[in-house]
């Protein structure tokens, strides 16, 4: 295995992974609270199936929206109280390919999972299984998407960490991607063309790709100034 | 072995909050010699470590390394340094073992690996994960990675701090090892040092000059 | 560590005293042009222009609501480029600049979305409507809200420019992607509804006014931001003799 001078992509995936399988409540967590105020929606505002399929697609992103802002929160904040940020930091190449490690580890452990329990959701929401394809590939890049927009806010909001803040920073940013996912699934289950706002999503991906990694890699170099 | 010159450093300075910490540095440092960074705490010593890392950028002076202006040799420079600072950098959901190894140097054989560990004691502890270890076990897996590390330059923020005898002695052996080796060590420390002997430098309040 | 190191410390010593020292000059000035296009944009505005066809007298609230709003906009570009140039160049009078924008963009779109739910209670019957502009203003005062707060996270003035500077950057870039989203968004759902939008439609006897405004808007906001930034430097430069010179003037003085 590489070492944390030469670590890349890989190296910093491998080693995130082998951390969250190794905690494995962190894993669990946003996973439980996705399904727990899913359930909770029904309740508050009515059990009919069609109201519920009716806000279904909108309320799935909401869902996915929270938990990814609350996992995201831990994504640098344990390498900062040990150390090993520091370390990294060390390191004379550009962080991007460590943080793309990084994020993507945090997305297959949280996104990808979510996207997976999505048929569940939709079931509960009455969904039309014309929608289900759509809502799957959406959740897919959108909260790949919002992994890495959370992960700019997190590395910002490094020194004092206390959830408000970041998600005072990151929901502007989220709207667009919130939009175009839940607007995915609605046109879906309106009979139009889903592959439309689906490609936003995309393209969201990709500048997300492309201009995240910069940012936070200099939010994580002021992190030990605060 | 001829003394190379490693590290030379020119009225470095650096401000916070818009007033300069320490009086500018400046000094040189060859192959072989060891240099103690002295203070009262609040000086400014964990700011210079930060500043030679180049984690801070300074906002005046100059450094070079082996000759080099730090602006051309960037990254052989940051490839070539050691930093021990006050934190660990150890992962408690790792073992001793896969700490260790992702602090070491690429080509880090597994012999080297069992050999740091049991110099610092830690031998029967290589699969166990860090978080059931003690403090000092965890400060002990941290300074493991000076007998596997291929650095030429080590920056040592307080290494002693919270080690006992045994700790120190190890400390002290590595760095006299490094230092005949033709070797360079920064470092600060309230304590005295045994067998190493070590020129002194001291960091000043900055005195405004009106 | 760059080689441009010494020239950094000068532009430190140099810039944000040279500012406060011009700027006391031009400030008398810019003040008394800016009262007499306020003023006289609002007595045109709001007395003598003549009302509009459908809504009467009740539009004469976007004499205020469009400034606000036209300004609030550029000033987060231009808090965000007073950002950009502080990072590249390491500027501090721009981090200071841009540290001062902040409040006086977020006080202005709060303004601005203040007078637009006035306006549409008798226009459109509610206070509130999502649509693409009011929710694109709603976003910008969150973003603004972002940046200021952002500042208290860092013990370091250094550091808060710099992570404030990032996070400017990051809110411009993402501006139009949020304007044009909430634009789609909102033609999905309310396909065809025709509103009381924009100046060129406007009657020039009504739009003339509105010009005077949206410059004594801009004036106003460039002396504000002159006074905020007059402010920042005397607070962050309190060391530096210059300062303790004017201060012991100040004293004298009284």
């Amino acid at each position: 295995m590489y070492n944390f001078l030469s670590g890349g992509f890989t190296a910093y995936l491998y080693r995130d992974l082998l951390l969250s399988i190794r905690n494995k409540s962190d894993l669990v967590k946003p996973l439980i609270f996705f399904l727990l105020v899913a359930a909770l929606v029904p309740l508050a505002i009515a059990p009919e199936a069609e109201r519920l399929a009716e806000l279904a697609p909108g309320i799935i992103w909401i869902l996915a929206v929270l938990a990814t802002l609350l996992s995201v929160e831990h994504l640098f904040s344990d390498d900062l109280n040990d150390g090993c940020l520091e370390q990294m930091l060390i390191s004379p190449n550009m962080l991007i390919l460590p943080i793309l490690g990084k994020i993507t580890a945090h997305w297959l452990v949280i996104g990808l999972p979510l996207t997976l329990l999505s048929p569940v959701i939709g079931l509960w929401f009455s969904l039309p299984s014309v929608a289900l394809i759509p809502m799957i590939l959406s959740l897919a890049i959108g909260t790949a998407v919002l992994s890495l927009i959370g992960a700019v806010g997190a590395a910002l909001t490094l020194p004092r960490q206390g959830g408000v803040l970041l998600a005072l920073l990151v929901m502007p940013l989220y709207m667009p991607v919130l939009i175009f996912g839940s607007a995915t699934i609605q046109s879906a289950v309106d009979g139009l063309d889903w592959t439309a706002p689906l490609a936003m999503l995309a393209a969201f991906l990709a500048i997300a790709i492309a201009l995240c990694p910069l940012a936070i890699n200099a939010g994580l170099r002021l992190a030990k100034n605060g | 072995m001829a003394a190379t010159n490693i590290l030379k450093v020119e009225n470095l300075a650096f401000e916070r909050n818009d007033a300069v910490l320490f009086e500018p540095v400046s000094f040189h440092l060859s192959s072989g010699e060891a240099l103690h960074i002295e203070g009262a705490n609040g000086a400014g010593k964990t700011t210079f470590f930060q500043l030679m890392i180049d984690m801070l950028q300074p906002s005046a002076g100059r450094v070079y390394f082996r000759g080099q202006a730090f602006s051309e040799c960037r990254y052989d420079y940051l490839c070539d340094i050691l930093f021990i600072g006050h934190q660990s950098g150890v992962k408690a959901a790792l073992s001793v073992e896969e700490n260790l190894r992702w602090m070491s140097p690429d080509n880090t054989s597994s012999e080297q690996i069992a050999s740091a560990l049991q110099a610092v004691g830690l031998d029967h502890y290589a699969a166990i994960p860090c978080y059931r270890l003690s403090a000092g076990q965890h400060r002990r897996v941290a300074l493991a990675r000076l007998m596997t590390t291929d650095a030429t330059l080590w920056y040592l923020d307080e290494p002693f701090a919270a080690l006992d005898k045994q700790g120190i002695d190890f400390i002290e052996g590595c760095m006299q090892q490094h230092l005949s080796r033709g070797g360079a060590i920064v470092f600060s420390s309230h304590q005295d040092l045994v067998k190493i002997v070590a020129r002194s430098y001291k960091l000043n309040p900055f005195r405004e000059v009106i | 560590m760059n080689l441009n190191l010494q020239w950094t410390w000068f532009h430190r010593l140099g810039s944000p005293r040279w500012f406060y020292q011009k700027t006391q000059r031009w400030l008398p000035w810019l003040s008394l042009v800016m009262s007499v296009l306020l003023v006289t944009g609002l007595v045109w505005g709001l007395a003598f222009a003549p009302p509009d066809a459908k809504q009467g007298n009740s539009f004469r609230i976007i004499y205020v609501h469009v400034p606000a709003s036209v300004v609030a906009l550029a000033g987060y570009y231009i808090m965000a480029i007073a950002g950009a140039v502080g990072l590249i160049w390491r500027i501090k009078l721009a981090y200071m600049l841009m540290r001062s924008a902040a409040p006086i963009g977020a006080a202005l779109t709060f303004i601005a979305l203040v007078t637009g739910a006035i306006w549409g209670k008798p226009t459109w019957g509610a206070y509130w409507e999502w649509d693409a502009r009011i929710t694109s203003m709603l976003i910008l005062l969150f973003l603004y809200l972002g940046v200021m707060a952002l500042r208290h996270t860092y013990s370091s003035n250094e550091a808060a420019d710099k992570a404030s500077a990032i996070l400017g950057l990051v809110g411009m870039v993402n501006v139009p992607i949020i304007y044009k989203s909430v634009d789609w968004w909102q033609t999905l759902h309310q396909p065809a509804t025709i509103k009381f939008t924009g100046a060129p439609s406007m009657h020039p006897d009504m739009f003339m006014p509105l010009v005077v405004m949206i410059l004594g808007f801009y004036l106003f906001y460039t002396v504000s931001l002159i006074l905020f930034a007059r402010a920042e430097i005397l607070r962050r430069e309190y060391r530096a003799s210059w300062v303790k010179q004017l201060v012991t003037d100040n004293s004298a003085e009284k």
